[in-house]
């Protein structure tokens, strides 16, 4: 791998070397006689005019490409009951955004190829108009107001964390490189916790001497009942971390001396989310991909790839150390029974303190 | 003050001006000329410019080839490749001086110092700063803290790497990271000088506007070079100092056990005694720096492009007074709008409304201000010299990288493209590239004021197309990957199979951020060979109006060998026509500020 990589520097340095040697050509070109030949001429100012125009119409070729080749990269259907909005959001905002884009970019480039200058052209002298300013001033401020509006009511519509009805409590706690997740137990209420009573098994400082604390769970994935609205507390032991839930649409920073928080209703259970058209479609396409690296893998005598299979992830998304890259909790959403089952199988905190003693 | 200048110089003018006699050091290196103390910005910008764009190279090869032995990183990371692998700690540590470079070294230090030094007394006719001796310790300070900066990379446990933002915890424990040991320390002091040095040339640049403009040079006069200048130094006076105490506050925590930053912290088995202190109160300060930073490194951009836009076009900049109206509002919002850069950082929902309401009033100056552009085009007699071209592609990429900032600046739609590759890809256009365009614009232009010679414009066309095919290769895909939820600052996505598809992506924006590199040889060729051997340049190659190409060609400190000139009309009288339609000077399409209104001539009441 190494050798082919000098050769391949190799070559691509002999490459720029031809290059920066034809470059040097181009920069001893005949047509300059004195100064006035640094200065753009009618030739130059004809041929770059084109060019703006090439590139324009390159660009749209580029930006039409994108979205019908990475089509795929969006992220498929929000699995939460506030994502459903936030993505109608996401739609409209995108189409406004590349009307303007393919209106303003074409204008400029257009003019650029359209008023290329030529000899014996008079320049129209015009620097004002209040009309015309005024209407850009107020076409900009119209549909920012409505995209502002939209935005405003769903902002506080989603970050109002108190308006569920019986929502699930759960604490989900950072640390430098990794999740837990604390369920309230039974009385559906957080122990208080902090740092400072963190000690053997009690990793995540719960505090012993509160009642409201002793059937609180601590668990390493976070389950979750389908359509039961859920209010996240997050704490962090040490740095700044962020619980990024992409495919519900959530994002909360993570900080050290204090609890943030976060709400949302998981609508979609994670079986169903798997077998969407979608996901079932990029898990093929994801797993071909993996296939031919395993084959390489195995070539070289590596261990292959597992495959794939799509499960909902909580990844850290604030630079906090070394391993931030690879700082992830798996979701599961579930059905209210199944949430129910596992729930069983966890360990109060009470008992993880009395087996600890023993 | 002008009065006193100008009898000072006067008494010079009589023994023929070179009375005090210029050693080496005093014309190169310890000089109070501004036209010198430019060109020192610009070198030391470009040299660090060349150092951060090759840290963002072996960022891109390793996100390319993750994890995959390379003889670069080998060569150039040393012990911090092992084997040519690439350290996780060192990628961070690249992300955040890369950063930290290209935001202050280059666009704040390289395009404002320059062209705020060069144009500030040429353009409204002055012989030098205000004060030139607090100029030169401008630069020196400059200097001094891009080397304690460059001398980081040195230390033993390496850089700074807890992201050009240096928040806290991370930055403050030395437990947290290696970079936040020695390395943060270093970066700490070396922004306190930087600050130091920006705040001195700032004082400066704004003393001068107000104080030395020639007779006959009323603000409305200005050209906008001069106003993006003066209002970015105003920006850079209010904001800086508060990004100082905030890193006074953090090194105090640090250093002192303060707790302004740090509360509840366990970290290695081991609880701090820090308590009381919010992490979210950095992030306030020092985005309260942070995003005016955005603007003092931008308005100075967009003001070289308003320059030479209107010189190329042959036309007047349409809608002067609204240029100016939007310059100021886009200074005074800049400053009330830094918290969408926290919108989920945990501090009050509320203040998150407030803050999408005035974030989004600052993109209506912004799209005022590319209408203008493009209406100043419309008509014109357009030269398009390397310089304008790429101040075209200014306007591309910040209409490009703007208007995704829409979609950024809504709270709502934040919550789920914040700190993504999205994020990326917008500000590397809207503030990265288009400034660097800026710069590029502007020494394309005043190169021959500069140097006195011309830049080949063939290499200039070359390096502009490679730059712009190079540039929207990389950041318009990278929107894509961010829209799929891949998180910025990570070092390796294989950890993510539902990344997997994205990586053929990834190494196609490698593939153009190298060629993008590498066509930056062709500016550094340029630049160099024509310092020594570029054609020599006419008094005014571009026929342009400004005060700076009256001066003939002579590089004197003091610049005008005689009197001043007086300024009669404002900076953008070209292709102005009197009543039988005839250029108000016969046979020229412009008419430079300093001639006086011709018979019959009505002044434009701007």
């Amino acid at each position: 791998m190494t050798a082919f990589l000098i050769i391949l520097i190799a070559a691509l340095f002999v490459i720029a070397l031809w290059q920066i040697s034809k470059i040097v050509q181009l920069g001893k070109s005949p047509e300059a006689n004195g100064a006035d030949g640094e200065i753009a001429n009618d030739a130059d100012n004809n041929r770059q005019g084109k060019y703006m125009l090439y590139f324009v119409i390159a660009m749209y070729v580029m930006m039409i490409a994108c979205f019908i080749g990475y089509q795929d990269y969006f992220l498929p259907d929000a699995a939460s009951a506030h994502g459903a909005e936030y993505d109608s959001l996401l739609l409209l905002t995108t189409v406004v955004i590349m009307i303007v884009q393919f209106l303003t970019q074409a204008l400029l480039h257009w003019f650029s190829y359209k008023y290329r200058g030529r000899k014996g052209q008079k320049a129209l002298f015009y620097a004002d108009n209040d009309r015309l300013e005024f209407i850009w001033t107020a076409i900009p401020v119209v549909v920012l107001a409505g995209l502002i509006l939209w935005g405003l009511f769903s902002w506080n519509d989603i970050m109002d964390v108190d308006k569920h009805e019986d929502p699930l409590v759960v604490e989900v706690y950072a640390y430098q490189f990794g999740w837990k997740v604390r369920y309230s137990g039974a009385d559906n209420t957080l122990g208080d916790a902090n740092v400072r009573f963190i000690e053997g098994a009690n990793i995540l400082g719960i505090d012993p001497t509160d009642a409201d604390g002793k059937d609180d769970m601590v668990a390493t994935e976070l389950h979750l009942p389908v359509n039961r609205p859920v209010v996240f507390n997050f704490r962090s032991q040490d740095v700044l971390h962020s619980a990024y839930m992409p495919h519900f649409r959530a994002q909360m920073n993570v900080v050290p001396g204090m609890v943030t928080k976060f709400s949302f209703t998981p609508t979609v259970t994670s079986e169903d989310y798997k077998s969407t058209e979608f996901m079932t479609e990029k898990v093929r396409k994801i797993n071909e991909i993996r296939r031919q690296k395993s084959k390489e893998l195995e070539a070289a005598g590596d261990v292959a790839l597992d495959p794939y299979e799509f499960e909902y992830y909580l990844l850290c998304n604030k630079i906090c150390g070394a391993s931030h890259y690879n700082m992830q909790m798996k979701i599961v959403v579930e059905s209210e029974e199944d949430y129910n089952k596992w729930l069983e199988t966890q360990t109060t905190f009470e008992t993880t303190l009395a087996n600890a003693e023993n | 003050m002008g009065q006193v200048i100008a009898a000072a110089t006067e008494h010079g003018h009589d023994d023929g001006h070179h009375h005090h006699k210029e050693t080496f050091v005093t014309k190169y290196i310890f000089s109070t000329d501004h036209k010198m103390i430019a060109k020192q910005y610009l070198i030391t910008g470009l040299i660090m410019g060349a150092i951060g764009i090759l840290m963002s190279v072996l960022m891109r090869m390793q996100i390319a080839n993750p994890e995959q032995p390379n003889v670069i990183f080998e060569a150039l990371l040393g012990k911090w490749a092992p084997g040519g692998v690439m350290d996780p700690n060192i990628y961070l540590a690249l992300v955040t001086i890369h950063g930290t470079i290209m935001v202050f070294f280059v666009l704040t230090a390289g395009l404002s110092g320059t062209f705020s030094n060069f144009l500030i007394p040429l353009q409204i006719g002055a012989r030098d700063m205000a004060s030139g001796f607090l100029n030169m310790v401008s630069y020196w300070l400059f200097f001094l803290s891009s080397a304690i900066m460059i001398s980081s990379l040195f230390v033993e446990l390496g850089p700074a790497a807890a992201g050009w933002t240096i928040y806290p915890p991370l930055s403050a424990v030395a437990k947290a990271m290696p970079g936040s040991g020695m390395g943060m320390t270093l970066w700490l002091v070396s922004m306190a000088i930087f600050i130091a040095s920006s705040l001195l040339g700032s004082l400066n640049y704004v003393v001068t506007v107000i104080n030395m403009r020639t007779k006959g040079m009323s603000m409305t006069r200005l050209p906008l070079t001069i106003w993006a200048f003066f209002v970015t130094a105003i920006i850079g006076v209010v904001s800086f100092p508060v990004l100082f105490a905030a890193a006074l506050l953090l090194i105090m925590d640090r250093s002192f056990g303060t707790s302004f930053f740090l509360s509840d912290i366990y970290i290695k088995g081991e609880v701090l005694a820090h308590q009381g202190g919010s992490p979210v109160l950095f992030e306030h300060l020092f985005w309260f720096l942070g995003h005016p930073e955005v603007y003092i490194v931008l308005l100075p951009a967009l003001g070289i492009t308003s320059e030479i836009i209107a010189t190329n076009s042959r036309k007047p900049i349409f809608g002067y007074r609204a240029m100016v109206a939007s310059i100021l509002a886009i200074a005074f919002l800049s400053t009330i709008v830094w918290g969408h850069h926290m919108f989920v950082s945990g501090m009050n929902p509320f203040l998150g409304s407030v803050f999408t309401f005035t974030t989004l009033l600052i993109a209506i100056p912004s799209a005022v201000k590319a209408f203008n552009y493009i209406t100043t085009l419309w008509k014109g007699n357009l030269q398009l010299n390397p310089a304008m071209l790429f101040s075209i592609g200014l306007v591309s990429t910040f209409i490009t990288g703007g208007l995704t900032g829409i979609i950024l600046g809504d709270s709502t739609l934040d919550i789920n493209v914040h700190d993504t590759y999205f994020v990326v890809a917008h500000f590397h256009l809207v503030m990265g590239i288009s400034a660097l365009y800026g710069l590029f614009a502007g020494v394309y232009h005043w190169f021959p004021k500069m140097f006195n010679k011309m830049m080949n414009k063939n290499l200039g066309y070359a390096h502009f197309w490679l730059t712009a095919i190079g540039a929207y290769g990389v950041f318009f895909p990278m929107h894509f990957i961010g829209m799929a939820g891949l998180p910025r600052r990570y070092y390796t996505n294989t950890n993510f199979p539902y990344f997997d598809d994205l990586a053929d992506t990834n190494q196609l924006i490698t593939y153009f951020a190298i060629a993008t590199a590498l066509a930056q040889l062709i500016f550094v060729y340029n630049f160099v060979k024509s310092i020594f051997y570029g054609k020599k340049a006419p008094a005014n190659p571009w026929k342009s109006n400004t005060l700076e190409w009256t001066t003939g060609d002579k590089h004197i400190h003091g610049n005008w060998d005689g009197p001043i000139p007086h300024v009669h009309r404002w900076a953008y009288d070209y292709s102005k026509v009197n009543e039988n339609g005839e250029y108000v000077i016969p046979g020229q399409d412009y008419t430079p500020q300093h001639i006086p209104l011709q018979d019959g001539e009505e002044e434009m009441n701007h």
